[in-house]
C-alpha cells in the first residue's frame, strides 16, 4: 500500500515537473538571438578585423557561440571587453587584457605624398585630403584599426597614444592597500 | 526703516546631515589683515581656462603691449568666462604652461610681462548700480571675467542670469568658508564688509529678487559682526551663523539648513528658487558694477607649518605660487605636501611653478607632521563612513565594488551623488583614500561614456561609407549595363 | 614604476587609528572581566589568558602563512580582542583546551579563512563559541558557583592549574546559570514560581553578577557601563544596542503578561547570560553588522527576537552566540537593501521633485 502511494505521488510529481518544463520552454522560448544585434551593436563596427573574424557581426556571431573570448576586439579595449562579459555573462580576466593607451592615427606632413590611399581603406572616413595634397587624420572619428598604416607606401603613417591633455586625464586607481586588505 | 523679518517666518532650519570636525587650523592667519602690496613678479601667467567650460579665446598676440585690467582673451561660448591682464605690461607669448591641476599638465596660457607702471586701462567713471537694469548687471558682471570664487568657478554672470530668468526668491551668499586653515573669506568680511553688502545689494537688485541670507559659520563672531554692522540698515539682507561644521559650505547644505529646502538630485538650487554666492564673488561684482574693474586679483590664504609667516595676500592672477609662497617666507626643505585650496578639497600639486587662478583660494605648504602620511589598511567596515557622509551615501559599500570593478553597482549606491568633500575619507580609521576611489570611479565612468559616444558616431560614420560604396558600386553596375544595352541597341 | 601616487585630499585626518578604537574596546570590558577573574578565581584566570595568548599566537601564524607583514596586523589588536570576546563567553573553569580550540575556531575558521581582518562574514568569537557549544555541550555547560580569588573555598594557584589543566576537581562547586535552571525545570513540568524557588535566585544578584556563568557575561552591571562608555566615547551608536535590549524587554514583557507561569520577565533577561555583552560588544561588531543606521536597527531587532526566541522555546538554554551568528548571516543582505536616503532623492532613490507651483 505504502509502495503505492510512494509511486503514485513520484508519477505526478514527475509529470507535474515535466508539463512546467515544457510549458516554460514554449513560453520563455528565445526568438533567434537578438543578442547578436546587441553585441554588433556594441562593437565598433569598423570592420577592421583584428580580432581575426571577416568583421563586427561574423565577430559578434562568434561571441554568442561562445568561439571567441569577450576580450577579443583590440579596437575597443578594456571597457568593451567588460561590457561584453556583462552582456555574455562570461568570467574574464580584466587584469590579463593589457589595457592599451587609446591610439589614433597621425599622418606625417614631411612624408606624404598624397596618394589617397589611406582615406580610401578608412572605415569611418578618418582622414581627408585630396590627391596629391597632405592628408589630415580627424582625431575624433579615428578607431586605431591601423588600416592606413597597412596600405601607406612611405610609412608616413603612424599610430600614436592619445596625448592626456586636462580634459581627458583622469584619476588613476588606488594604489591597493597592504597586502590582505 | 524698519522691516519685519520675513525669512523667519518661513525658514525651518533643518538638521544637516553627517558632517565632521576637522581641526580648523585658522588661528596663524585670521588675525592678520590682508597683505595689499604683493610686489608685482617678472610674469605672469594666465591660463585661458580659469572657469568650468570652454576657454577663452585669446584676443591679443605675443608681442602687443597691455593695459592693467584690459582683456586678453574672450568668453567663448555660452559657458565662459573673459580673462583680463592684471598688470600692464607686454604679451611676452600665448603658449602652453603648466596648469595648477594635480596632474600638472600644461595648458594654454598668457605669459605677460609686466612693465611696472601697473598703469588702469582707463578708469571707467564710477556709476550707481542701482540705475542698471538685470541685463545691464549681468552684462557687467560678464565683461568682468567674475566666477565664483568659493572654488567651482563657475562663470558668475551666467548664474545671475540663470537665477533672474527663474525667478528666485532667496539669495544666499556663502560664507561659511569651513575648511580648515582657509582664512580668506573670513578676513575680507572684516575688511571689506561695505563693500560685499553693496555688493549684495547690487545682486539682489540684478536678480529682482527679495531677500538675501548671508551665512557666516559661527567660528568667525568678527566677521559676522562686521557684516551685521555693514548690513543693519538693509532690512533685506540678513546675517545669520550657521554652525560650524564640515562641509558647511556645501551649497545644498546651506540651502536645506537656512530655508528648509532640499535640492533635488541633479538640479541646482534654482530649483527650489534659491541662488547661492560666494561673499567674495560679492565683493567682485561690486567692484565691477560699480567701478567697472574687472576680475584680475584675489585674496588668497597662504599658510602651512612649512610657512613662517602665513598670512592672506591680495595676489594678481599669474603669479606664480612658488613666489607668493617665497614671498611669505616658505621652508620648502619642510614642505611634504601643496595644496591648492583647503586641505579637504583642495588639489595636491606636484609642485608650485603653477600660477594663481580664480579658483585659487588658498595654497599651504604642509608638513609631514600636519600630513601624517600612512598606508591604507583594510576596511573594518565601522560605519563611521556612513554617519560622515553629508549626502547619505555608504562609502564602504561603493568603494568595495569600485575595487572589484563593479561601476554600475557603485552607481547604485549613489557614486554619482558624491560631491567629494572627503569627510568619509577624513574620518576612516583605516585611512583608506575613499575619494580617491570615487574620483577614480567618476572618471572612469565619464571616460566610458565619452568612447560610447565615439563608438556610436563613428559606427555611423563606418554605416555611412558602406552605404556610399554600395550605391557608388550600384551606379556602377547601372552604367556598365546601360552601356551594354546601348551597345547592343547599335 | 611607471605612475607617479598622486596624493589625494584631505590631507588631515581624524586621529582614530584602529588600534586605538580595539584598544578602547578593550578599557571598556576590562571592568566586567576584572569582575569575573576574581569571581571564578586563579581557573578563571589561566583560561582566559590562554585564550588570548593561543588567539595572538594562531592570528601571528595565519599572518604568517598569508604572507602579510604580522608586525602590522597584530598591532590593530583586533586579536586580542577576538580572544577576549570569547573567553568572556566561556564557563571560567573550563579546561585549557577548549580556549585554546576556541581561539583557533575563532581566528582561523572565523577570520582568517575569510582573508583577515574586515573580511569575516560571521563573528570570530561568537562563531568559536558556538562550535564550541556544539562539539563540548559538557565542557561548554559545566558552570560553577562563584568562588572569589582568595576566598576560603576558592582553588589555590596549584589546585587551579590542576583544574585548567588536569581536568578535575570541578564537582563540589558545580551550579546552574539562571536561564539553564528556569528551562530544565519548566521541562520537568514544574512552574516558574516553583524553579525559582527551587534555585535561590535573586535578580540583584543576577544583574551584580554573583551567580554561575560565563566568566565575564555574568555582571550585567558591569558590562553595560562599559557598553555606555563606548557609546559615549562614539565607538559604537546606540542603534544596535538599544534595539536588541528593547526586543528582548518587550518580548519579555508581553509574554510575562500572557502566561507569568511560563515566562520570567525582562529585568531576568536582560540581566542573566549574555545579552549585555551582545547588546554592547558582539552584536556591535563593526566588521559583521551593518553599515546604515537603519540597518543597524533591524540587526539589533532581529538579534533581540532570535535571542529571545532560542532562549524561551530553542534546544539550548542561552541563544547569543546562535542569534548573532542568524543575524551576520543577514548582515550583506540588510547593507544591500537598506541604504540611506540620498540627499535630494525619495527612498527608492528617484530625484525628488521639483515643488510644482510654490517657490
Amino acid at each position: 500500500m505504502y509502495i503505492l502511494f510512494a509511486v503514485v505521488s513520484l508519477t505526478a510529481l514527475g509529470l507535474a515537473l515535466g508539463f512546467m518544463l515544457g510549458a516554460a520552454a514554449r513560453y520563455f522560448k528565445v526568438e533567434d538571438n537578438p543578442l547578436v544585434d546587441e553585441i554588433e551593436k556594441m562593437m565598433p563596427g569598423s570592420q577592421c578585423g583584428q580580432c581575426g573574424f571577416p568583421g563586427c557581426r561574423p565577430a559578434a556571431e562568434a561571441l554568442v557561440a561562445g568561439k571567441a573570448s569577450a576580450t577579443l576586439c583590440p579596437p575597443g579595449g578594456k571597457a568593451l571587453a567588460e561590457q561584453l562579459a556583462n552582456k555574455l555573462s562570461l568570467e574574464i580576466d580584466l587584469a590579463g587584457v593589457e589595457d592599451q593607451a587609446p591610439m589614433v592615427a597621425r599622418v606625417s606632413e614631411a612624408t606624404c605624398i598624397g596618394c589617397t590611399r589611406c582615406f580610401k581603406v578608412c572605415p569611418t572616413d578618418a582622414i581627408v585630403g585630396a590627391p596629391k595634397q597632405i592628408h589630415a587624420v580627424i582625431a575624433d572619428a579615428c578607431i586605431a584599426c591601423g588600416k592606413c598604416v597597412e596600405v601607406c607606401p612611405t610609412e608616413c603613417l603612424r599610430m600614436q597614444p592619445v596625448k592626456t591633455t586636462l580634459r581627458n586625464w583622469r584619476w588613476a586607481k588606488p594604489q591597493p592597500a597592504p597586502a590582505g586588505a | 526703516m524698519v522691516v519685519p523679518d520675513i525669512g523667519a517666518l518661513w525658514r525651518r532650519r533643518s538638521k544637516i546631515r553627517g558632517g565632521v570636525h576637522p581641526e580648523p587650523r585658522k588661528e596663524s592667519t585670521a588675525d592678520k589683515p590682508i597683505v595689499a602690496n604683493f610686489p608685482l613678479p617678472e610674469r605672469l601667467y594666465l591660463p585661458l581656462q580659469q572657469h568650468l567650460g570652454q576657454p577663452a579665446e585669446p584676443v591679443v598676440r605675443a608681442g602687443d603691449k597691455v593695459l592693467k585690467g584690459q582683456l586678453l582673451a574672450a568668453s567663448r561660448g555660452a559657458v565662459s568666462a573673459s580673462v583680463h591682464a592684471s598688470t600692464s605690461g607686454t604679451v611676452a607669448a600665448i603658449e602652453d604652461y603648466p596648469a595648477p591641476h594635480p596632474s600638472g599638465l600644461p595648458t594654454a596660457t598668457i605669459v605677460l610681462e609686466p612693465d611696472g607702471d601697473d598703469r588702469w586701462v582707463e578708469e571707467g567713471a564710477e556709476i550707481d548700480p542701482f540705475g542698471l537694469t538685470p541685463d545691464e548687471i549681468c552684462a557687467r558682471v560678464d565683461r568682468a571675467g567674475i566666477v565664483g570664487l568659493g572654488g567651482a568657478a563657475f562663470p558668475s554672470a551666467l548664474k545671475l542670469n540663470l537665477g533672474w530668468r527663474s525667478r528666485i526668491r532667496t539669495l544666499i551668499l556663502n560664507g561659511g568658508e569651513c575648511e580648515p586653515y582657509l582664512t580668506c573669506d573670513d578676513r575680507l568680511m572684516r575688511e571689506r564688509a561695505a563693500e560685499i553688502i553693496e555688493g549684495v545689494r547690487i545682486m539682489l537688485h540684478g536678480l529682482q529678487c527679495p531677500t538675501a541670507l548671508i551665512a557666516i559659520e559661527d567660528n568667525k563672531p568678527e566677521a559676522y559682526a562686521a557684516m551685521r554692522g555693514a548690513a543693519k540698515n538693509h532690512g533685506r539682507i540678513e546675517v545669520v551663523q550657521v554652525p560650524s561644521l564640515y562641509p558647511m559650505g556645501w551649497e545644498k547644505n546651506l540651502v536645506t539648513h537656512l530655508t528648509g529646502k532640499e535640492v533635488p538630485a541633479g538640479g541646482r538650487p534654482t530649483d527650489v528658487g534659491v541662488l547661492l554666492h560666494n561673499v567674495a564673488t560679492a565683493y567682485a561684482v561690486q567692484q565691477a558694477v560699480r567701478y567697472g574693474r574687472p576680475l584680475i586679483s584675489r585674496v588668497v590664504t597662504v599658510s602651512g607649518e612649512a610657512v613662517e609667516s602665513p598670512r592672506n595676500v591680495e595676489t594678481p592672477f599669474g603669479t606664480l605660487l612658488s613666489e607668493l609662497l617665497a614671498f611669505c617666507g616658505h621652508r620648502p626643505e619642510r614642505t611634504a605636501r601643496y595644496v591648492m585650496g583647503g586641505p579637504m578639497m583642495g588639489d595636491v600639486l606636484p609642485h608650485v611653478q603653477v600660477p594663481v587662478v580664480k579658483r585659487t583660494s588658498g595654497i599651504l605648504a604642509l608638513t609631514p607632521e600636519e600630513v601624517q602620511a600612512t598606508d591604507a589598511r583594510p576596511c573594518i567596515r565601522c560605519g563611521r563612513c556612513v554617519s560622515a557622509c553629508p549626502v547619505g551615501l555608504l562609502p564602504l559599500e561603493m568603494m568595495t565594488r569600485i575595487r572589484a570593478g563593479q561601476f554600475d553597482a557603485a552607481v547604485s549606491f549613489g557614486l554619482r551623488d558624491c560631491i567629494s568633500c572627503s569627510s568619509c575619507s577624513y574620518v576612516c580609521p583605516s585611512r583608506i583614500p575613499l575619494v580617491h576611489y570615487f574620483k577614480y570611479a567618476s572618471g572612469e565612468l565619464m571616460a566610458r561614456q565619452e568612447a560610447q559616444q565615439k563608438t556610436e558616431r563613428t559606427n555611423r560614420l563606418a554605416e555611412e561609407k558602406r552605404r556610399r560604396l554600395e550605391r557608388a558600386k550600384q551606379a556602377a553596375a547601372q552604367r556598365k549595363a546601360q552601356t551594354a544595352a546601348s551597345e547592343h541597341a547599335s | 614604476m611607471s605612475k607617479v601616487y598622486l596624493p589625494v585630499a584631505p590631507l588631515t585626518h581624524a586621529d582614530n587609528p584602529v588600534q586605538a578604537i580595539m584598544a578602547q574596546v578593550v578599557l571598556a570590558l576590562v571592568p566586567a572581566t576584572g569582575f569575573g577573574l576574581f569571581l571564578f578565581g586563579w581557573p578563571a584566570v589561566y583560561l582566559f589568558s590562554i585564550t588570548i595568548l593561543s588567539a595572538v599566537l594562531f592570528e601571528a601564524v595565519c599572518l604568517k602563512l598569508a604572507g602579510k607583514p604580522a608586525s602590522l596586523f597584530l598591532c590593530d589588536g583586533s586579536a586580542l580582542l577576538t580572544g577576549w570576546l570569547l573567553a568572556l563567553s566561556l564557563p571560567p573553569w573550563a579546561p585549557w583546551w577548549i580556549g585554546v580550540t576556541g581561539a583557533g575556531l575563532a581566528i582561523v575558521v572565523g577570520k582568517q579563512v575569510y582573508g583577515g581582518i574586515g573580511q569575516n562574514l560571521f563573528n570570530p568569537a561568537m562563531l568559536a563559541r558556538v562550535a564550541l557549544l556544539v562539539s563540548y555541550p559538557l565542557e561548554m555547560t559545566t558552570w560553577v558557583q562563584p568562588a572569589p580569588i582568595f576566598s576560603e573555598h576558592a582553588p589555590g594557584l596549584l589546585q587551579a592549574l590542576g583544574i585548567t589543566f588536569g581536568g578535575g576537581g570541578i564537582d563540589g562547586f558545580s551550579g546552574a546559570t539562571f536561564i539553564g535552571h528556569v528551562k530544565t525545570e519548566l521541562s520537568q513540568g514544574r512552574t516558574l514560581e516553583q524553579s525559582f524557588a527551587s534555585g535561590q535566585f535573586g535578580l540583584a544578584e543576577a544583574w551584580l553578577g554573583w551567580v554561575p556563568g560565563s566568566l565575564g557575561e555574568t555582571s550585567a552591571l558591569l558590562v553595560a557601563a562599559g557598553g555606555v562608555w563606548l557609546l559615549r566615547k562614539g565607538i559604537i551608536t546606540w542603534h544596535i544596542p538599544v534595539s536588541l535590549l528593547a526586543t528582548v524587554a518587550v518580548l519579555a514583557t508581553v509574554l510575562r503578561l500572557i502566561d507569568g507561569d511560563r515566562y520570567f520577565g525582562p529585568l531576568w533577561h536582560l540581566g542573566s547570560g549574555g545579552v549585555m555583552l551582545a547588546a554592547f560588544f558582539i552584536a556591535t561588531d563593526y566588521v559583521t553588522s551593518p553599515g546604515s543606521p537603519k540597518g543597524q536597527l533591524i540587526f539589533g531587532t532581529g538579534c533581540g527576537l532570535l535571542i529571545f526566541v532560542i532562549r524561551t522555546w530553542g534546544g539550548f538554554p542561552e541563544g547569543v552566540g546562535f542569534a548573532v551568528l542568524l543575524m551576520n548571516a543577514l548582515t550583506p543582505v540588510i547593507d544591500y537593501y537598506v541604504r540611506p536616503r540620498i540627499y535630494g532623492r525619495d527612498h527608492k532613490g528617484r530625484p525628488l521633485k521639483l515643488p510644482e507651483g510654490k517657490e
